[in-house]
């Protein structure tokens, strides 16, 4: 059985920023029950959301579990002493979170115990603080740490959401790269430009995204320092300069270009912009991505006669063919551990997000909406993002890595698209 | 023979606009190309087909080679109407009904020099975005390698894939997706 939960959160952050509707359409059968209790507050504290219902949020939205409405809590304790093992038991609770929030200065601590209900033990206690300002940033480092000690997984909620806006009034488009939380939350617009924006991509220390702009009248290649908001144009080749993906070291992307006839995948190495050519057939050859072992590379081609993934075990391999399941198979992304390698899918006349298991080559069709694109893998595994279309508009949707669990990230207005989820930075 | 040539070249209009018509409903290009034939030629056609031959008779063989030069270049010019070019889901086969057309308009870059025309690709929404980008650009090189061959230079083109970034027609169904997999010639 699967739970729908009614919550449904506005964001408004900078007026320039499309706002996202975060709604959770399900959970998963397996949610694990968890109290995130109210932290108790001593001194002023900001306004808006408490830091506590964020946690909650967040792990709420990764399906994985289900947190109890602080209504129906029987005490509302703030440590470890007057946490009644009982009483959550009783609740059917399986962990509880507690914690004491103090304004010191223009600073916010917090101060959280994590307890396992069953075993009565105390998991993990910590203190984290942060500026008054950035409290939800604070928020997400409890969400990550809470959400390692449970599942023995590092939390991907400190990361970010790059992705790409389109609104049209008339006949204008206006497009927008926007990078947020993953909750959708602190959206900042960081390009705008009334020509396609396409293919944001982040370095791997998440402070530059590289991406595809047609503001010149023709697609090119640009970097941009988050930080600064510098930009470098890195390819402006004749014909195509399309699907950058960073290496692990951050100093090449892996580019489509055509300027030698037709799509090719060439490595640029972006310091002295020489270009390195790794494919070389008359078929479409694009959206490339490194994989696990960053000696290898995955990417498109329909040199089968239509497109379907390939694999090269490092720069001068043959290409191995991936998938076989259907004549669509379209722009993979791999996990960062090489199990699985996530990509666009046509069964029927749909397009889905599926996943082989590279292992078993075995492949798995993991949504039920029907026209999806742009699949992007939570640094952590456990979760998917992608862009689908609702009511004839573009959202995002995050479900499980494994298909378990779903929400949604609708804009207000307009198209959200091509999502791709920031590295974890520690 | 003039009025006969002008009622082929408008007859081969008609029919394009037709065939076009047929397979995508609603197409606003279509809908020009066909209103143009309505305006210059609708009582032409009517009149002149049986007339042909005997007006041709008085004419000295100077005026006979002017006029079908006239009739070629009417042709040429109706037919160059058409500027929008369209491809079945993920190929970039040209169809055949599209090729006289093409031949004009290689014709006519041939015999203008000084005349550029910028080839765009396009997409439909359905698949990945990035392969869409590959795929537009295949769809404009298709049109170009024709052009080329019948005549066009390749310093007189440029060519740009928008992938499915610029719909002609908003909507996710097989109508506004037919409309949408097309190569447009912008002449500039």
């Amino acid at each position: 059985m699967t739970w729908v939960l009614a919550i449904a959160v506005m964001i408004g952050s900078s007026p320039a920023s499309a706002e996202l509707l975060i709604r959770i359409t399900e959970g998963a059968d397996s949610a694990i029950p968890v109290a995130v209790v109210p932290f108790s507050e001593s001194g002023a504290m900001p306004s808006g959301d408490k830091i506590s219902s964020i946690v909650q949020d967040d792990l709420t939205m990764t399906g994985e579990f289900r947190p109890l409405p602080a209504e129906k809590m029987l005490s509302l304790p703030a440590k470890g002493d007057d946490v009644y093992f009982r009483d959550w038991r009783m609740l059917g609770q399986r962990y509880v979170l507690v914690g004491q929030l103090t304004r010191k200065g223009d600073k916010v601590e917090a101060r959280y115990e994590l307890f396992d209900v069953n075993r009565e033990q105390r998991i993990m206690g910590a203190t984290a603080s942060s500026s008054v300002n950035s409290t939800r940033t604070l928020a997400h480092h409890i969400s990550d740490r809470v959400y390692e000690a449970i599942t023995g997984v590092p939390g991907a909620f400190s990361t970010k959401l790059a992705y790409v806006t389109l609104e049209r009034s008339g006949d204008e488009p206006l497009y927008r790269l926007q990078v947020s939380d993953v909750d959708g939350k602190r959206a900042r617009v960081r390009l705008e430009s009334d020509e396609p924006i396409l293919s944001p991509a982040w370095s791997p220390d998440a402070r530059k995204l590289a991406y595809v702009s047609f503001e010149t009248g023709k697609p090119a290649i640009y970097i941009h320092e988050l930080s600064t908001g510098n930009r470098t144009r890195v390819a402006d080749y004749r014909g195509l300069n399309s699907a950058p993906a960073w290496s692990e070291d951050g100093r090449s992307l892996l580019v489509t270009l055509s300027k030698d006839g037709n799509a090719e995948i060439y490595k640029l190495d972006i310091e002295s912009g020489s270009l390195k050519r790794l494919t070389n057939h008359w078929a479409i050859d694009t959206e490339p991505t490194w994989d696990h072992t960053g000696d290898g590379f995955y990417f498109t081609s329909d040199r089968s006669g239509g497109p379907q993934i390939y694999h090269k075990a490092s720069e001068e391999a043959e290409p191995r063919r991936i998938t076989f399941g259907s004549r669509y198979n379209a722009r993979p992304r791999p996990d960062n551990d090489g199990k699985y390698v996530y990509y666009v899918h046509q069964r029927d006349k749909s397009f889905h997000i599926a996943r082989t298991n590279l292992k078993t080559e075995e492949e798995t069709v993991l949504t039920r909406t029907d026209s999806d694109e742009s699949p992007s893998v939570a640094p952590n595994g456990r979760m998917l993002i992608y862009a689908t279309k609702q009511g004839g508009n573009s959202v995002l949707t995050v479900i499980a890595a494994d298909g378990g669990a779903a929400y949604s990230l609708p804009a207000s207005k307009g198209d959200v698209r091509e999502p791709a989820w920031s590295p974890i930075v520690r | 023979m003039k009025m006969t040539a002008q009622h082929k070249a408008l007859a081969l209009i008609f029919s394009l606009g037709l065939i076009a018509g047929c397979s995508s409903t609603g197409d606003p290009v279509e809908d020009e190309a066909y209103g143009s034939v309505d305006q210059e030629g609708g009582s032409t056609v009517y009149g002149g087909d049986d007339e042909g031959g005997v007006s041709s008779s008085e004419m000295t063989e100077e005026q006979r080679r002017r006029a079908e030069e006239r009739a070629e270049r009417a042709e040429t010019e109706a037919m160059r109407e058409i500027t929008t070019f369209y491809f079945d889901f993920d190929t970039a086969e040209i169809k055949s009904e599209a090729r006289e057309v093409l031949v004009a308009h290689a014709r006519y870059l041939q015999a203008n020099p000084g005349q550029n025309v910028r080839i765009e690709g396009h997409a439909d929404e359905r698949g990945t975005k990035e392969y869409n980008l590959a795929l537009g650009e295949r769809r404009a090189n298709a049109i170009e390698r024709f052009l080329i061959v019948n005549g066009a230079s390749r310093g007189q083109m440029e060519t740009i894939s928008y992938g499915e970034e610029k719909p002609a027609v908003m909507g996710s169904d097989e109508s506004a997706w037919a409309q949408n997999r097309r190569v447009e010639l912008v002449f500039q």
